[in-house]
């Protein structure tokens, strides 16, 4: 009976570790194939003439991989982005943790939960029928797809994120904080201000920055949005100008490069691109969020 | 324990890696495709090969035909290496193409099979009704940027074009912009319905997409070449080759093709393959 029992435990206990190793081996895999696949660029472009070329003629002869412009296009919709969705997740995290009442936000949260459920390919046909239109005469600008336009998108698709989990984050901050601050004379307001929100700043922090992983990863809705074209975005009307992602770019050539020429393996080499930057954004939630939870 | 826990971990890893290397080492170039006429190739031509199937089928019940698309380059590759027989394309086959072929001892058979008229569009109030082929070439490639230039009202001309995995990018580019690169400033846009939404909703766009597209709610230009008159792009003018802006559609196989894929091929230069391109847009090769 018991010696059955110790077995079991065992058999489960090593399920589980072998399920581990496997996530992780499938990681490192990718990780070696994206590698490989992406050094084997080196033997026949230049790695600091793909980081610094600003222009990208993957097709012409000889071939042209200048990623500096793709790299810019990236960071500039996942800025324009954060703007956007940070005050307004943050904001409505701090309203429904501190201050609508219960059946509000018992409704709420579920109800923005769901905004992350939402295929992108729809929120992409949106953007392009509907808001591209619009924002083209607001702004009385030459064509509605620019890097304004999928920031926005990408704003809308990071807020659940960001929503969800500073608004964890703001809750578990101890009751007792919040009493202490009142009893104190404190206003509710300056609770929530100046104790309640600098106690949960590391948890909104990580919500950001997973919101901001969410948002430089995101492929359809760039494809769709922001016009696909490889400027530089140098001076700052770039904003309500189109502009062209990595990830955008590996969606669109991939499929008709021939295996192992060198677009090939320069698509690997964006991709690797991609991989250091949200392997840089996800490392600096997790510290953040490490410290948060000792502060606990 | 700690270190034997890590050594474990570490030897999981290289046996997964080293099942992964068997994997990608066994797969792939199986020249059998069983009894199923495996085609694959461009997106453009994706509709009709399958409306060529369809009707192949009904009239021969032991034809099994499956066609996907992919893109023009993905299907030349996958006939090379043997996991489709026919590669549809809306392009000729590539210099590196056709050595990667040879280099694998593939010998492959060309067929024209059909036209394919591009259409260059523009919004309806947009005052321009046609252009020279070098007006749309400096156009493209970022030479003339205000409508004002090409006899239209003052304003920045906005570019739509495909992006370059799609045939009809290069075609554009190899046949109306002489190879010349296109302006950086062009938007490469996944499809040709969304240059479509574009320029239907933008007075400053100018955009190419199939015959098929060229519907309302945009204005066709015409075209003209050499200082000939402009021609308004439709069927007859694609085939009478008085329309510059058309090319012909191609299908590739090996030379030791299947008889099923041979009486396809024949079949779809026939009478009633020709009559599937005109029910879907495209062009018959003969009037």
């Amino acid at each position: 009976m018991r010696k059955s029992k110790k077995l079991s435990e065992l058999l489960i206990s090593k399920t589980i570790l072998a399920c581990g190793v496997f996530a992780i081996g499938v990681m490192l895999l990718i990780f070696v194939f994206l590698l490989k696949d992406a050094v084997s660029l080196g033997g026949s472009y230049s790695f600091l003439d793909f980081l610094t070329g600003r222009n990208w003629y993957p097709i012409s002869t000889p071939p042209v991989f200048g990623a500096l412009p793709l790299i810019l296009g990236s960071l500039l919709v996942t800025a324009i982005a954060v703007v956007i969705a940070v005050p307004l997740g943050v904001g409505t995290a701090i309203y429904l943790a501190e201050i609508a009442p219960a059946w509000l936000r018992e409704t709420m949260k579920p109800a923005i939960e769901v905004i992350a459920a939402i295929p992108s390919v729809v929120l992409g046909f949106i953007g392009l029928t509907l808001m591209a239109p619009f924002i083209q005469s607001l702004f009385n600008i030459n064509t509605g797809l620019t890097a304004f336009t999928g920031g926005l998108v990408l704003a809308f698709m990071a807020l659940p994120t960001i929503i969800s989990i500073a608004e964890d984050a703001i809750t578990s901050v101890p009751r007792a904080y919040r009493q202490g601050s009142l009893a104190l004379g404190a206003t509710p307001w300056q609770t929530t201000s100046r104790v309640v929100v600098p106690a949960a700043m590391s948890g909104i922090s990580a919500s950001v920055m997973l919101g901001i992983g969410r948002a430089i990863g995101e492929t359809m809705v760039v494809l769709m949005v922001t016009g696909n074209a490889a400027v530089m975005p140098t001076s700052l009307d770039s904003i309500f100008k189109p502009v062209r992602t990595l990830t955008g770019t590996i969606a669109q050539e991939m499929g008709e490069t021939v295996f192992q020429s060198p677009h090939y393996y320069a698509l690997f080499a964006v991709g690797l691109i991609l991989f250091v930057i949200t392997f840089i954004i996800n490392w600096i939630a997790d510290v953040v969020l490490h410290r948060y939870r000792e502060a606990e | 324990m700690r270190l034997r826990k890590w050594q474990f971990i570490i030897a999981a890893a290289l046996a997964l890696a080293a099942l992964a290397a068997a994997i990608t080492g066994c797969g792939g170039t199986t020249g059998d495709t069983g009894g199923m006429l495996q085609v694959k190739g461009s997106d453009t031509m994706v509709n009709l090969s399958q409306m060529w199937a369809e009707k192949y089928m009904e009239e021969n019940p032991a034809a099994q035909i499956a066609v996907t698309g992919g893109g023009s380059g993905t299907g030349i590759s996958a006939m090379i290496n043997g996991t489709a027989d026919l590669a549809n394309s809306s392009r000729q086959m590539k210099d590196e193409e056709v050595a990667e072929a040879s280099s694998k001892g593939v010998e492959v058979e060309e067929h024209r099979v059909g036209l394919d008229g591009i259409a260059v569009i523009v919004h309806p109030d947009n005052p321009v009704k046609e252009l020279s082929m070098q007006q749309l070439s400096d156009i493209f490639t970022g030479k003339i940027t205000d409508w004002s230039q090409v006899g239209g009202g003052p304003g920045a001309i906005v570019l739509l074009s495909r992006e370059s995995n799609s045939g009809t990018h290069v075609f554009f580019k190899e046949h109306v912009m002489n190879d010349q690169e296109y302006s950086p400033q062009a938007l490469l846009m996944p499809s040709s319905q969304a240059i479509f939404e574009e320029t239907r909703n933008n007075a400053s766009a100018i955009g190419y997409v199939g015959l098929g597209y060229a519907q309302s709610g945009v204005k066709a230009l015409g075209v003209s070449k050499d200082g000939s008159a402009a021609v308004a792009p439709s069927v007859e003018t694609v085939q009478s080759g008085t329309y510059p802006v058309s090319r012909p559609l191609y299908i590739y196989s090996k030379k030791d093709a299947s008889t099923q894929a041979v009486e396809f091929i024949d079949w779809i230069k026939g009478e009633e393959g020709q009559a599937v391109l005109l029910e879907l847009d495209f062009v018959p090769l003969k009037g």
